[in-house]
């Protein structure tokens, strides 16, 4: 049922698309042009397949806005996220530790849309009023905090369960060389833990660019203009899907639901290049260990 | 630090320098869990101080009417969305869970257990668009009950798997070959024998996708649609209900207009 339900997803996806692939061509991923077109005129044919005039896709700014925003993300998640296991692991009482290291993976199952609103409620007026410069919290800046808070837990909890597996020879070695706690954490156990480490980085990578809801509720969902600056609105990927859904259900040539579905299929292909490269990151790094 | 220094050698430079990097290295770590724990209580904090003013008992009794009254029709829309997808899920997931954890050691497990991962990996709109797609276009439906608890099934069945997985394998092989001694069929040992002592971690990933479905938002709206209404006898098509939209997919709208009108 798993590999039926999955090859049933991709083989959808690119007959749905197919269409749409053979008008947009290769321009759709280097446009920054977003057109549904005239919806209300009679659709014109435009290589043998009918289209609303004006119709224009390019999804560059998509693009650009997911890999930057979950890239910000996870530049802002990594170091918490290590600092936060590596003091949970080793300098946190025992009897509280496990009560903390709880919460910090409740939040791995906070639905997103909380997130979200957090961002509204908290973070959109705090940006609004003290960093940005024309007032507006919402954009790459917001969407990226979120994201980031959002992966913290993920590669924070990896991290700390492969800290506590590192056996106690080598810590204790570390220590006889007489080295500091610190130096015994960040020179000896953290190079052991490396490999799961970058394995827990790009799941989170993964989480953060497929993410929808709690990026299209911050994000301010910039169309047609590439971000310029930090609190620039932007779109991502999967929250443009979502937030065009009405729009491209009037299209009486239901190429633009086509051309949606194009764009699903170069999520998909995005990450499924990074959990691929997470697979072979571990297993391979996990390899050349043993020697 | 303080320790007398006339009974010590003085601490060389290096020694100095080692000892207020790690001190430096603790306060940043420190400082680290600070920033990831602050927003996370404060995201329950907010939610709680601001749930709670608007908590009402209409809330649980009346339908949507924009700003006012309740959310009744979401909370309907969410459980029974959530009951028919843990419906479909749960034997699936925990049957091939068994398969993989019970005979998968050939090629094809491993296949499967690949492609469940990617299955995980895959951002929940894509399944969502996939079965807008199909099911809502394809099949015709309409944004429908149907459509949303499948997608949910699709999206839960690899985390079911991978952990029923884990969890058959943590039951030790001797249990197994006991109740082969004993002269159990390859079913009787499975069902009788493995599945009661793993159904701790079954029930935990059961929970787990449970948590998922009722949180997931995304896929939804392009399967479940809207619908300001609870669920009654308002039906077009006798089987496939168009279907209140979740609580979850709600709260993404009203905030963000009400958030857009304030600013």
């Amino acid at each position: 049922m798993i590999p039926a339900a999955l090859c049933a997803v991709v083989l959808f996806l690119v007959v749905y698309s197919g269409q749409a692939m053979i008008f947009n061509g290769l321009h759709f991923v280097t446009n920054i042009n977003w057109d549904l077109g005239d919806l209300y005129s009679d659709p014109v044919t435009v290589r043998g397949i009918s289209v609303p005039p004006g119709a224009n896709y390019g999804i560059l700014v998509f693009i650009i806005g997911t890999l930057v925003s979950s890239g910000i993300a996870i530049l802002i998640a990594v170091p918490l996220s290590i600092g936060a296991a590596i003091y949970l692991a080793e300098a946190v009482p025992h009897r509280i530790r496990p009560a903390l290291s709880m919460l910090v993976e409740l939040v791995a199952v906070v639905p997103s849309v909380v997130f979200g609103l957090w961002g509204i409620a908290v973070l959109i007026p705090f940006i609004g009023h003290h960093l940005s410069p024309t007032g507006n919290g919402y954009g790459l800046l917001a969407a990226s905090i979120v994201l980031a808070l959002m992966i913290t837990p993920i590669i924070a909890s990896t991290l700390l369960d492969a800290l506590l597996q590192v056996p106690k020879e080598n810590r204790e070695s570390a220590f006889a060389l007489g080295a500091t706690h610190f130096e015994v954490v960040s020179k000896a156990m953290l190079p052991m833990v490396r490999t799961t480490l970058i394995g827990g980085i790009v799941l989170a990578l993964g989480r953060a660019l497929g993410e929808t809801m709690a990026v299209l509720m911050v994000s301010g969902g910039g169309i047609n203009i590439l971000p310029t600056s930090l609190f620039s609105p932007i779109s991502t990927i999967a929250s443009f899907i979502v937030s065009q859904l009405d729009s491209a259900e009037a299209d009486p040539t239901n190429m633009s639901v086509r051309t949606l579905s194009e764009i699903a299929l170069v999520l998909f292909i995005i990450t499924l290049a990074v959990n691929a490269a997470a697979k072979l990151l571990t297993s391979g790094a996990l390899n050349v260990r043993k020697h | 630090m303080s320790a007398s220094t006339s009974l010590k050698t003085p601490r060389t430079a290096l020694e100095l320098q080692r000892i207020v990097v790690s001190k430096l290295g603790w306060v940043g770590c420190g400082i680290a869990l600070l920033l990831v724990i602050a927003p996370l209580l404060d995201i329950v904090g907010v939610v709680t101080i601001n749930g709670l003013s608007a908590f009402s008992v209409q809330l649980f009794t009346k339908n949507t009417g924009g700003t006012t009254n309740g959310l009744l029709n979401a909370m309907e829309g969410t459980v029974v969305i959530t009951l028919f997808a843990m419906l479909i899920a749960v034997p699936i997931g925990i049957g091939a869970g068994i398969h993989l954890s019970e005979y998968g050691r050939d090629r094809l497990s491993s296949t499967i257990r690949f492609l469940s991962d990617v299955l995980t990996g895959t951002p929940s709109i894509v399944l969502g668009y996939f079965s807008y797609i199909v099911f809502i276009i394809g099949f015709g439906w309409g944004f429908s009950l149907a459509a949303a608890a499948i997608t949910l099934a699709i999206l839960i069945v690899p985390y079911l798997a991978r952990i029923t997985e884990l969890a058959l394998q943590q039951v030790p092989n001797s249990m197994r070959e006991a109740a082969y001694a004993l002269g159990a069929t390859d079913s009787k040992v499975v069902f009788k024998v493995v599945l009661p002592a793993a159904s701790a971690g079954v029930i935990t990933g059961t929970l787990l996708g449970l948590a998922i479905s009722v949180g997931e938002t995304a896929p939804l709206i392009y399967t479940a649609g809207w619908s300001d209404f609870t669920w009654t006898s308002r039906t077009r098509i006798p089987t496939l209900w168009p279907m209140p939209r979740p609580s979850s997919s709600c709260s993404w709208c009203s905030p963000s207009t009400s958030a857009c009108a304030s600013s």
